[in-house]
């Protein structure tokens, strides 16, 4: 990354001290983990205007107890408000954005300019971000919205860290990008493959995937061409294969061959957080308002160590193997760096069939422990038993493994397994834990 | 309320350009790739002076596009390219980019801009949005219904282009994914072309009638519809709610299947116009087009009779 100056910022300066860690929660008890496992700052969805129409969700009870729970730890809530309205969508929208900044939000995510605007004239305490949803790629773009009065703007996830630099050089405004997760492949709001293939808009929250669905690639070999000029029939007409009797269209695959598909890997730029820091990016935004309790809080804790680490000591900054290792014991897909360095090729998208599953479980939560007895009070997620190899980590640096040994209910009675949901179980842990560590295990 | 609403075609070369206005195009668009989005062809500037000579001559007006989703390496060159167009005398530039307002502002003020957002042209306070920053058309979505675009109409404090035949595009990437797939292949491309001229389309597993064209330009991998909107039957209704741009999308088809439809929905408007009370559609106005349509490439209502959840 050689090609990259670093920033010079001039006058007054939105970058934040440190870069922001965003996390996604899906719901009050996704945000809790995201927050105490190291968020500076989560989003979340409401019940309307959002993108993800199959989460749960927040009422405005939950949003007002998810800013309290927040606000302990010095973190904030955005909401991600991020549809492109329909006409329908538009009557509510004042009322809404009222509750969000009664009950505590700190900042929208907006992608349509009519909730930018009436936001900005019905709200004005509450911070509009402009969402990714708008394909922001350049810095005439950025210094736009700055000047409508926005002080953040999500980029494109097309946006390469030499352009990134280029922007904050112009702008001097808080940029956010995506460092993590599941990623459109299109440009996002620029698909529109669910509305064709299944009538969900996927621009109001309705996406079934289409992009990660498999297909044939032809092509058109009818005697009169694909229907395009004369020339290009002409032309045409010149390869032998195209007159083959009855040949209308030829397959551009093999039978051992993967079909085509414009599925992405997920994106990843743990390994790149020097690079990140030093151009100036001032939130780092991890995707994933769908995904589980134990990917939220092992993808943050990861980074948010990766982060202090750096800016502790960013001359000796080494990146250590573990977070890696903790990243992938969550992972669902292959990994890649998106556009950050160079424009994602074949080696950046998934043409085999995926492995769905992330290697390990969510097992159980640590509510108490009693460091004299070394004992510990775990809230069972997952099905565990005695034998059974587990690992325990949290974010102040709980992280060892150990063989489950015998388990005991509160009351004191043996138990062969901890089999039933939230049931609470007692064991003894070789090292201290403390509350809302949590225990993963391997699936089996 | 005699005004006719326009008849907008896009061309794909000089000669389309003349053709289309033969057949009755009242407005041509034509852009440059450099920053245009799915044009249906290249224009040189020296191209699009021909296009206004011989459109202005006529009385007919010629758009520019500049839809692309523009990165930092655009900005160079687009006030340049905006001044020339202001000085050619272009009628009008379409934008997506917010960049392309602050070209005009700088370069070329008083420039008539439409708005095309593409699929996120979804509802009339954003389009009259657009309309304090400078535009005077909105190019709606063509994910919209009859009822969304009949009842925004009337709300809209600008002119309202609506799509009425030909394809649509409905995924748009940066990322060169015909060429990636190939390199995947192992067979990486054969140095032939992957761009609009190549033919190449896609068929998903469950949907084997149904062919998705699909090329690569320098704005990455287009993904097209596998049917063809054509609302002629029932233009009337969008006459009637005042549309005042009726747009034919003539990428990737021939000239001469181009005029055909520029004929048919020529003869509707002029009909309309004559006599909207004894306005009635006529099957035979098709025959030309249903004579040249793509066989595997059905004619549909698009979205418009749809109703989409989410």
């Amino acid at each position: 990354m050689s090609t990259i100056t670093k920033p010079q910022f001039k006058g007054k300066r939105y970058r934040l001290d440190k870069p922001e860690l965003l996390a996604p929660a899906g719901n009050l008890e996704k945000l809790k983990f995201a927050v105490h496992y190291g968020a500076d700052a989560v989003y979340i969805g409401g019940q309307k205007y959002g993108l993800r129409s199959g989460a749960d969700n927040f009422s405005f009870e939950e949003m007002r107890e998810g800013v309290e729970f927040a606000k302990k730890y010095g973190a904030k809530v955005f909401v991600a408000t991020n549809i492109y309205a329909h006409n329908e969508d538009i009557a509510g929208i004042e009322e809404y954005l009222r509750n969000l900044y009664e009950v505590g939000i700190s900042a929208i995510i907006v992608a349509d300019p009519v909730i930018v605007d009436t936001a900005l004239r019905v709200v004005p305490g509450l911070e509009v971000h402009l969402s990714t949803q708008q394909s922001t790629l350049n810095w005439q773009a950025v210094s736009f919205w700055k000047e409508e009065g926005l002080p953040r703007v999500v980029l494109g996830r097309e946006t390469s860290l030499e352009e990134i630099a280029e922007i904050k050089k112009h702008v001097d405004i808080e940029i956010e990008s995506f460092i993590h997760g599941a990623m459109c492949s299109s440009y996002s709001g620029r698909c529109t493959l669910s509305n064709h293939f299944t009538d969900r808009d996927s621009n109001r929250g309705g996406c079934c995937q289409s992009c990660r669905w498999k297909y044939d690639l032809f092509e058109d070999a009818r005697p009169e061409g694909p229907w395009v000029s004369e020339e290009e029939q002409a032309e045409a007409a010149k390869s032998p294969e195209r007159l083959l009797p009855g040949v209308t269209q030829l397959p551009l695959y093999q039978p051992e061959d993967n079909p085509f598909t414009m599925g992405s890997k997920d994106l990843c730029m743990l390994e790149s957080i020097p690079d990140l820091i030093e151009v100036g990016i001032d939130s780092f935004k991890i995707e994933g308002r769908m995904k589980s309790i134990h990917y939220v809080a092992t993808v943050v804790n990861a980074y948010r160590q990766a982060i202090d680490s750096y800016m502790a000591d960013p001359e000796g900054y080494v990146l250590k193997p573990e977070w890696l290792d903790e990243l992938n014991k969550a992972a669902n897909r292959p990994l890649n760096t998106g556009f950050f360095y160079d424009t994602p090729d074949h080696e950046d998208h998934i043409y085999e069939p995926e492995e769905k599953a992330a290697p390990y479980d969510f097992a159980g939560l640590v509510l108490e422990y009693d460091a004299e007895t070394g004992m510990a009070l775990i809230q069972q997620r997952n099905h565990f038993k005695p034998g059974q190899e587990v690992e325990f980590f949290g974010p102040n640096n709980t992280f060892f493994k150990q063989a489950v040994g015998e388990l005991w209910d509160e009351e004191g009675n043996p138990l062969d397994a901890a089999r039933h949901p939230l049931q609470r179980v007692r064991l003894k842990v070789d090292q201290p834990v403390a509350y809302f560590d949590m225990m993963r295990k391997r699936k089996s | 309320m005699n005004n006719k609403p326009e008849l907008l075609a896009t061309a794909a070369s000089l000669e389309e350009a003349g053709v289309l206005l033969d057949a009755g195009a009242d407005a041509l668009l034509i852009g440059d790739d450099r920053f245009g989005m799915r044009l249906a062809g290249h224009f040189s500037l020296e191209d699009t002076a021909a296009v206004l000579k011989m459109a202005h001559a006529r009385g007919c007006k010629v758009y520019a596009g500049l839809g692309g989703i523009m990165s930092n390496d655009q900005l160079e060159g687009l006030p340049g390219y905006v001044k020339a167009l202001g000085e050619l005398g272009i009628d009008g530039i379409e934008f997506g980019d917010p960049a392309v307002l602050a070209a005009v502002k700088q370069q070329a003020p008083g420039l008539k801009l439409h708005w095309n957002a593409e699929m996120t042209s979804t509802n009339y306070a954003t389009a009259n949005y657009w309309g304090r920053k400078g535009a005077s058309r909105v190019v709606l979505a063509r994910e919209l219904n009859m009822e969304e675009i009949t009842e925004m109409v009337p709300l809209l404090e600008m002119e309202a282009q609506v799509q009425v035949h030909g394809m649509t595009n409905i995924y748009h990437s940066k990322r060169k994914l015909v060429a990636s797939y190939m390199s995947h292949q192992g067979r990486p491309s054969d140095g032939g072309s992957l761009g609009k001229e190549r033919g190449l389309f896609l068929i998903e597993a469950e949907r084997q009638d149904e062919k998705f064209p699909i090329y690569e330009d320098e704005n990455g991998t287009h993904i097209m519809s596998s049917d063809d909107i054509c609302i002629l039957e029932d233009l009337h209704i969008l006459m009637e709610a005042g549309v005042q741009s009726f747009k034919i999308e003539g990428l990737l088809k021939p000239a001469v299947y181009n005029a055909a439809v520029v004929r048919a929905y020529r003869t509707a408007i002029d009909a309309f116009a004559a006599d909207r009370e004894q306005y009635a559609f006529d099957e035979s106005w098709l025959e030309e087009v249903r004579a040249l349509q793509d066989p595997e490439r059905e004619l549909s209502f698009g979205f418009f009779y749809k109703e989409q959840v989410y």
